[in-house]
This record gives structure tokens, C-alpha cells and sequence, in this order.
């Protein structure tokens, strides 16, 4: 991952605030608000600022969205937030489902201590709210992007863990289990062969159904200060920022949630879809 | 019964022990608290007095016990910022907190509860079209846009209520709206399935059979029967209420627990983001006990172990 995030040239970009031309993959991202021909302007830059141009109202020549306090499109901010919002999303559920998910294998398979430890961890974690533990732990860490993901995944792993643990436990002791083992099989192909692949079908579910309320943990701790800082256009920062502009520009609180909304709505659908086809009987 | 609370009571200190370790530990092995708390432009002389004041300069075994010792008696330190006793300041701002969660509770099962009610009645009804999709909706939503969009709405525009603070009814509308909004989603979800499950039983059908009137048997028989599972929702909701106050204090200038301590975390004060998240972890765990309790005690059928 660290290599994804230093190779990226549009993080890079995000981080220190500087634009980096001939970017073309913010380009193309960029192509729904080009504006036609004539207006003689490059496509927007989510942090290229243009003062004169400032809290310009949606459907302004060149602004589907309006702009936002200091002239930079709305709508190109909206797009790479919602590049932002996904990448942390995937980042997170992949982080928690790999960590939390071997734990609770490992957890379940091997009772004894590694079991009682790690559900006494779990329980002192679900003894705090997640939002407020991701926060803590973000504010010790550090702000910033992969910081953001390190406190999310470390807020969030327990739920993987205790579903694995509880579906594990009685996974192994169905029969194609207890023959494998007569059998003479090794204790780890026994787990990796035999009982992870009819416990993925949860761990899925589960992922689906954890990726928007990552995405909108991360909004939220971003709106409150902590996470993906100013100028780096992230949702929940935008919003953030235009709370100071409320009575003047609606549209700076309006298109940046309304985005994170349809976001979480149409990643909750496909988790429902999920859970009804992989696993009816899951219920989280 | 007893034995099962006395034994969830002292899992409960466990758990609340060790939480309070693992905060210690995070916060301490972080770095210099008063560094990080201390304006850039300071001196080194005020530094280690400062220090020194607060017990930061003994090694950190000494520091955990006196911390440890200290947190049994409710002592957390004195605030960095504000120079009072951290748990004071915690415990000065609870009831508002407080109030706010009881009136989002109490709207919650106001809207929630005769909504899941009625869509299980009138099953594929417009009114269970419509508590369906404002569910989802509501499930999606996050609170604090929902908060900017009704301070726009009703303050901006409308110059109906106040856009934040505390002080009368009016003050109170719009939280417990935002934060209502969340969780009746779910509540309404649990109560149309729970009342469908017991529609679906016997003593309903010999209850019709006997001739009584839809309202008895719907208000007697059926609500009383559903009303386990929603009950249990709603106090764990509770619990998670206090989790989502962090939030919407914030947008609402709301002067409870959850916005002492963003702020706190936000000036890196450290005995008050202990205090707080201390306090919080406590009142959590002991509502989770309390509703697991409840259940038993509502339903004799559970047996508690």
C-alpha cells in the first residue's frame, strides 16, 4: 500500500498541495465539467484557485456546481472526493477483512488463550464508540491520508474477528471438517482449505456492509478536524469548510454530502444484495 | 440471575480497566503531552516547569499507578487548557448530553415504533413502501449533512429555530432530529419484522378467532409479544446515541460530553480526553449490562448464563 500511496501521482499532488501537470488520470476524471469549446480554460483542477471567480452559485458558465470561497470548482472537488472517499473505503475493508479476518480464523481454530485474549481486546474496543476510538487514535497517530486509513482499520478490525471467531467454531465442527482431519490432513490446509472458504462468504457480506460506514466514519472524522485535511478535497472536509459560508452558499454544504449520501446509499444496496445472495442468515 | 449480573459486573471492570490502560498507553507512548500541547513558541524553562507541575518528568510505571490510583477515586488531573479538574468538567457537561439522547430516544420510539407497527399490518401498504424507503434513506444519510441541511433549511432561510446552542425547546428540535433520524431506520426495520413474526403465531389467529377487536389484538397481543427485540434495539441504540452525539454537538454548538471531547482531542488535552473517553467507555459497557439484564428480566424464556 505504501507503495501505491507514494507512487500515485495524484496523492502525492493531494498531499502538498502543489498541482502536478499533465496529471492525466485527474483529467479524465475531470471530463463530465469541461466546459465547451471557447471558453479558452483547462479542465478544472479540484485545488487550482480562482479568486474572481469565487462562491459563484451552481450552473454558472463553466461551474456545473458553483465554486466554492476561493473560486475552485465545485464539481472537479466533488469528483476527487469521491476518489478519495472510495480509495479510503477499499483500503480500510481490505486492511480490517485481511487482519481482523486471520485473527478470528486463528481465534476460533485455536481456542484456548489466543481466544480469550482476543476477545477481551475486542470487548475493550466495542466498549467506546467506533467514531470516537478512530478519532483517538487518529489524533495520536497523526492526521493526514494514511494515517486516516491506519486509525479507521484500527477502530474497525474487531467486528471481522468476533463474525470469524463465532462462524469458525461452528464451522469446524461440521463432519467434511472432522473427516478432514481424520484423515491425517495438516492442522493449516485444514484451516486455509477446508474452513476459510465456507467462512469467506461472511467475511464478504460483512466487508460490503462495513465499506459505507468507513466512508462515512472517514467524513465524519474529516468534519471534525481530524483526517484528510484541508486543501485535499475530501468530502467531509468540504463539508467542514462550508459551514463558515452557510447564509451566503448553500451549494458548498449541499453537493459534497449529498454525493457521500448516494454513495453510502448505492454501497448499502449492494451490501443487502450481497447478504441475501451469499448468506441469508447473516445478520450483522 | 443474580450470579450471571454479578459475574457481567465484574467483567464489566475488567473491560473498563484495561480500556483505561490502553488509553494511557496510546496516549503516553504518542510523545511528550506537553509538547504536543504547549504552543510552538515557548519556552524551554515554562516546558519543564510545566512538566514537573504535572508529574510528567517520573517514569512512566510511576505514572500509571498514580494515573490508575487517581481514575479510582474519578481524579483524572487538572485540564491543561483550562486549569480545572478534568472529571469536573466532564461531569458538568453530562446532562446535557443526557438530554439530548433521551429526546432523540423518545422521538425515535415516538416516529419508529407506530411506523414499523403499521407497516407490518398493512404489509405492501403505501405506508410500508414508504417506511422502507425512507429507512434506507435514513440508514444513508449521514447526521451531519442531514444537520448543515436543516440548520440551512430552518435557520438559513426559514429563521424558524436557532442554529446551535442550548437554552430552550426550540434549541433541542433540530438534534434530536438528526440524531432521531439514524436510528429510527432501524428501529422502525426491527419493529415491522418483529411484528410480523408474531402475527404470524398461533394465539394471534386464535385471538382473531375468539373474535376480539383488531385493536386489542394488535395492541395487547401483538405489541407486548414484539416488544422484546425492540426494547433491547433501543438500548443498545442508546449507548450508540451517546457515539453519534460527538457529531451532531459539534454542528450544533450543543454543550455536552461528545463536543468537550472533540475539543479536548483537538487541543490535545489530554487529562480531559481521559476523563471523557473514561466516562464514556463506562456508561457504554453498563448500558449494554443493563439491556442484557432487561432481556432476561422481559422475557423469562432467556435464560442468562
Amino acid at each position: 500500500m505504501r507503495r501505491m500511496l507514494g507512487r500515485s501521482r495524484w496523492f502525492r499532488h493531494g498531499r502538498d498541495g502543489r498541482r502536478v501537470e499533465g496529471d492525466s488520470r485527474a483529467a479524465r476524471n475531470k471530463t463530465p465539467c469541461e466546459i465547451p469549446a471557447g471558453h479558452g480554460r483547462a479542465p478544472h483542477d479540484p485545488l487550482r484557485t480562482d479568486f474572481p471567480q469565487s462562491l459563484r452559485p451552481p450552473g454558472t458558465a463553466g461551474h456545473l456546481l458553483g465554486t466554492d470561497q476561493l473560486g475552485r470548482d465545485l464539481l472537479a472537488r466533488v469528483l476527487h472526493g469521491a476518489r478519495l472517499a472510495l480509495f479510503i473505503g477499499v483500503c480500510t475493508v481490505v486492511l480490517t477483512a485481511i487482519f481482523g479476518g486471520l485473527l478470528g480464523l486463528v481465534a476460533g481454530f485455536v481456542e484456548r488463550w489466543p481466544s480469550a485474549v482476543l476477545m477481551r481486546i475486542a470487548d475493550v474496543q466495542l466498549s467506546f464508540p467506533f467514531i470516537l476510538l478512530a478519532m483517538t487514535i487518529n489524533t495520536i497517530v497523526g492526521l493526514g491520508l494514511r494515517n486516516t486509513i491506519l486509525s479507521l482499520s484500527a477502530a474497525g478490525w474487531v467486528v471481522y474477528a468476533r463474525v470469524v471467531r463465532g462462524e469458525v467454531l461452528s464451522v469446524k465442527q461440521r463432519d467434511y471438517v472432522l473427516a478432514a482431519a481424520a484423515l491425517g490432513v495438516s492442522r493449516g490446509r485444514l484451516l486455509f482449505r477446508h474452513v476459510l472458504p465456507n467462512v469467506a462468504p461472511s467475511i464478504i457480506v460483512l466487508a460490503s456492509l462495513q465499506f459505507s460506514s468507513f466512508i462515512v466514519a472517514e467524513a465524519a472524522i474529516s468534519f471534525l478536524g481530524f483526517g484528510i485535511q484541508p486543501p485535499t478535497p475530501a468530502w467531509g472536509s468540504m463539508l467542514s469548510e462550508s459551514r463558515d459560508f452557510l447564509y451566503v452558499a448553500w451549494w458548498l454544504a449541499a453537493f459534497p454530502g449529498a454525493a457521500l449520501a448516494l454513495t453510502a446509499l448505492g454501497v448499502n444496496l449492494l451490501g443487502d444484495w450481497l447478504r441475501d445472495t451469499l448468506d441469508p442468515k447473516l445478520r450483522v | 440471575m443474580r450470579a450471571y449480573a454479578v459475574s457481567r459486573l465484574a467483567q464489566t471492570a475488567l473491560v473498563v480497566f484495561l480500556s483505561l490502560t490502553a488509553v494511557f498507553a496510546m496516549v503516553r507512548l504518542s510523545g511528550d503531552p506537553v509538547l504536543l500541547f504547549m504552543p510552538m513558541d515557548i519556552q524551554a524553562k515554562d516546558v519543564n516547569e510545566f512538566r514537573q507541575r504535572l508529574g510528567f518528568n517520573d517514569p512512566l510505571p510511576v505514572q500509571y499507578a498514580r494515573f490508575v490510583g487517581g481514575a479510582l477515586r474519578g481524579d483524572f488531573g487538572e485540564s491543561l487548557r483550562y486549569r480545572r479538574d478534568a472529571m469536573g468538567l466532564v461531569l458538568e457537561r453530562f446532562p446535557a448530553t443526557l438530554l439530548l439522547a433521551g429526546a432523540s430516544l423518545l422521538l425515535t420510539l415516538a416516529v419508529a415504533v407506530p411506523l414499523g407497527v403499521l407497516s407490518a399490518v398493512r404489509r405492501d401498504g403505501f405506508l410500508d413502501h414508504v417506511g422502507t424507503i425512507s429507512a434506507v434513506l435514513g440508514q444513508a444519510t449521514p447526521g451531519f449533512w442531514l444537520g448543515l441541511m436543516l440548520i440551512y433549511l430552518f435557520s438559513v432561510q426559514l429563521r424558524w429555530l436557532p442554529t446551535g446552542g442550548i437554552g430552550s425547546v426550540a434549541h433541542l428540535v433540530m438534534p434530536s432530529i438528526v440524531l432521531a433520524a439514524f436510528y429510527s431506520a432501524r428501529i422502525t426495520r426491527l419493529t415491522r419484522s418483529a411484528v410480523l413474526e408474531v402475527l404470524g403465531e398461533e394465539y394471534i389467529l386464535t385471538a382473531r378467532a375468539k373474535g376480539l377487536s383488531e385493536g386489542r389484538v394488535i395492541g395487547k397481543h401483538t405489541l407486548r409479544n414484539s416488544a422484546i427485540p425492540i426494547v433491547t434495539l433501543a438500548g443498545l441504540e442508546l449507548g450508540q446515541i451517546m457515539g453519534g452525539a460527538v457529531i451532531t454537538e459539534t454542528i450544533f454548538a450543543w454543550p455536552g460530553l461528545g463536543r468537550l471531547t472533540v475539543q479536548a482531542l483537538l487541543n490535545r488535552d489530554f487529562p480531559v480526553v481521559l476523563a471523557a473517553v473514561f466516562f464514556i467507555s463506562v456508561t457504554y459497557t453498563l448500558l449494554n449490562l443493563a439491556v442484557d439484564l432487561l432481556y432476561g428480566w422481559l422475557d423469562p424464556r432467556v435464560r442468562l448464563r
